[in-house]
């Protein structure tokens, strides 16, 4: 077992540094560099500082030195945030993306598998239905969509609750409080439980079928048991092997999440920090973000090798 | 007495029953599947004669008519253009005659990049699948770090590389999408390849080329149809996505994308400006997603 976990996490080196490697040219690649400006800089200014970043060197000396850096966990200073190294912005960032992340990923897992485990065992009849038509809904209807309408509704128009009038705030993250959070989550976390949901009817109405389902009908369990102590774990293992691509899934989400409910996380220093060619704060957020999914895979696979043991075999 | 040297004949050649014609005949009894390949195609056509269909241009601006409803809207509205039967837009453009432009760019960057996609993953996973052993293994570690990526990531830095570059979307999309095609062909083969009835083809003395052709490209089609059917709406999906960050399709020119966005910030005066194309949208994606559903009953008998 450790053996295993030990070649799994070896494996995901050269996955990194092809991604670091991928991202450093690609960004390179692109005309224009993070100093132009409308204003030109006098030419000896401009060399000074491109000197002082290692611009000036060859891209294969400045690949190297990026990698001695980051062997260190050393991300380099960000081009356009002045006074600010790349670490520091991701310190900010990363909180606030994580919590809205994980918050999601929680919803949808939990809320998918209720519904998905709700719809396989009334299989084919109306509540099967209208849980697949919600979830086909889930998974068409694009985040950038739903963000609006659910701000239209709820936090605009407002919802009358027990004769109170309520509405959630429209956007902002006021150092994570629940009331700011709701909204955004819901809409992070909408795709990613309609493709749990339609994913756990599937194996759930498999696993229901198998013998020792039938055994523990036979028995006479309460359906409660059965589902929670004997079927659940068995088709709980498609969803599993599923968590790195959502988790990769709802990152991309909050990309659209972030800006427009105006959250200080690190989706939206990706963007403005690809538009203005700030090429460390870039690869810093890509870092950030593909180590998280390798991370997430290995340790998905590794839940996996546990809960099913014929795994480890291969 | 029965004479052995006579070959054994049946009375009547039997019409054989293809994989295709089977497949058909379950896909017409499929109504959700059927229903969604007609309104598809009728959102098709409206786009393809998007120009004869309405007196306006789709970029043109008219400022008498900033951001009015349609005629027939329920609710108030401060002002009205008859005649433009969605609505105009923040410049007082036509929306209708947009959201057909935008739906000719959206399913042309659908249709292209998933054609990009089906080319190099089925050449990839196909010669994977044949070649097998060590080259197979490479070819197949090389997907799996790819797979690994966050990709979305890279198509953004691509835009932004070559400064939004229309032709570049479809290939940057495509070259995205390629890689679970690349896999589910491998697979395909593989398994294929092991099938007894393509022993017994092979027993028969049906040459390779043959057995590849009929017997291995039928059975791989199916799911690569199916996968096919469902990476469209994929594909839309990340196009729009792009354009909703400003970074996919440029004015004039539009997409579902760009209009989302353009009608998500005016979303509390002119709601019409969100809602139609965002309908269409949908719509959309919705039909994709059941003719998906509904070729992957049809063709894998299996299931049911």
């Amino acid at each position: 077992m450790i053996a295993y976990a030990l070649r799994r996490l070896l494996g995901a080196i050269p996955t990194l540094f092809v991604i670091v490697t991928l991202a450093f040219f690609m960004m390179r690649a692109a005309p224009g560099g993070p100093f132009d400006s409308e204003r030109r800089l006098p030419p000896e200014v401009e060399r000074n500082v491109k000197a002082a970043y290692n611009l000036d060197k060859p891209l294969t000396q400045q690949y190297l030195i990026y990698l001695g850096k980051l062997a260190h966990g050393d991300l380099g200073p960000s081009y356009k945030n002045k006074d600010f190294t790349v670490a520091q912005l991701i310190a900010t960032g990363l909180p606030v993306s994580a919590r809205l992340g994980l918050s999601a990923m929680a919803l949808a897992l939990l809320l998918g598998t209720a519904l998905g485990v709700a719809a396989a065992l009334k299989q084919n009849r109306w509540e099967d239905y209208s849980v697949m038509s919600v979830a086909m809904l889930g998974i068409t209807i694009p985040t950038f969509v739903t963000a609006p309408i659910l701000t239209l509704l709820l936090g605009i128009y407002g919802i009358n609750l027990f004769g109170h009038e309520f509405s959630l705030p429209v956007g902002g993250w006021n150092g994570g409080a629940l009331r700011n959070m709701i909204l955004p989550v819901t809409v992070l976390a909408l795709p990613q439980t309609a493709i749990v949901a339609r994913m756990m009817r599937g194996s759930m109405v498999e696993v229901l079928r198998a013998n020792y389902i039938r055994t523990a009908r036979a028995k006479g369990l309460p359906v409660s048991r059965i589902v929670l102590g004997h079927a659940l774990r068995a088709a709980a293992l498609p969803l599993v092997s599923y968590l790195g691509p959502a988790l990769a899934a709802i990152l991309t989400g909050s990309l659209i999440v972030e800006q427009i409910f105006g959250l200080p996380g690190i989706g939206r220093y990706f963007v403005q920090g690809a538009l203005n060619r700030d090429y460390t704060l870039v690869m810093g957020v890509v870092i950030c973000y593909a180590t998280l999914i390798v991370l997430l895979n290995f340790l998905a696979d590794i839940a996996y090798s546990i809960l099913d043991p014929r795994v480890r075999m291969s | 007495m029965i004479s052995f040297g006579q070959p054994f004949r049946l009375a009547q050649e039997v019409q054989g029953r293809s994989l295709w014609v089977d497949a058909r005949r379950r896909l017409f009894q499929n109504r959700a599947a059927m229903a969604s390949i007609i309104i598809l195609a009728l959102v098709a056509a409206l786009a393809l004669l998007a120009p004869l269909l309405s007196p306006y241009a789709y970029d043109e601006v008219n400022y008498d008519i900033i951001a009015c409803s349609p005629n027939w809207w329920p609710v108030e509205t401060a002002c009205r253009a008859p005649g433009h039967i969605f609505g105009t837009d923040s410049v007082g453009r036509d929306l209708f005659v947009r959201v057909l432009f935008g739906a000719r760019v959206s399913l042309a960057v659908g249709l292209v990049a998933t054609l990009v996609s089906l080319v190099i993953g089925v050449l990839y996973g196909a010669t994977a699948g044949y070649l097998g052993g060590r080259i197979d293994a490479l070819m197949m570690r090389l997907v799996d770090v790819l797979y690994s990526l966050p990709f979305v990531f890279f198509v953004i830095i691509l835009m932004v590389i070559f400064d939004r570059n229309f032709i570049l979307l479809f290939v940057a999309i495509g070259a995205v999408e390629w890689l679970t095609m690349a896999r589910i062909v491998r697979g395909q083969t593989l398994s294929i390849k092991q099938k007894e009835f393509i022993e017994a083809a092979r027993a028969a003395g049906v040459s390779p080329a043959a057995i590849i052709t009929r017997h291995i490209i039928p059975n791989v089609v199916g799911p690569v149809v199916v996968y096919v059917t469902l990476t469209v709406p994929g594909v839309i999906l990340t196009e729009s996505f792009l354009s909703f960050l400003g970074l996919g399709i440029q004015e004039p020119l539009t997409s579902w994308g760009v209009l989302i966005s353009d009608g998500a910030d005016q979303m509390e005066t002119a709601p019409w400006m969100l809602l139609f194309p965002a309908l269409f949208m949908a719509v959309t994606l919705f039909c994709f997603n059941f003719i998906g559903d509904g070729l992957r009953d049809a063709l894998d008998p299996k299931d049911r």
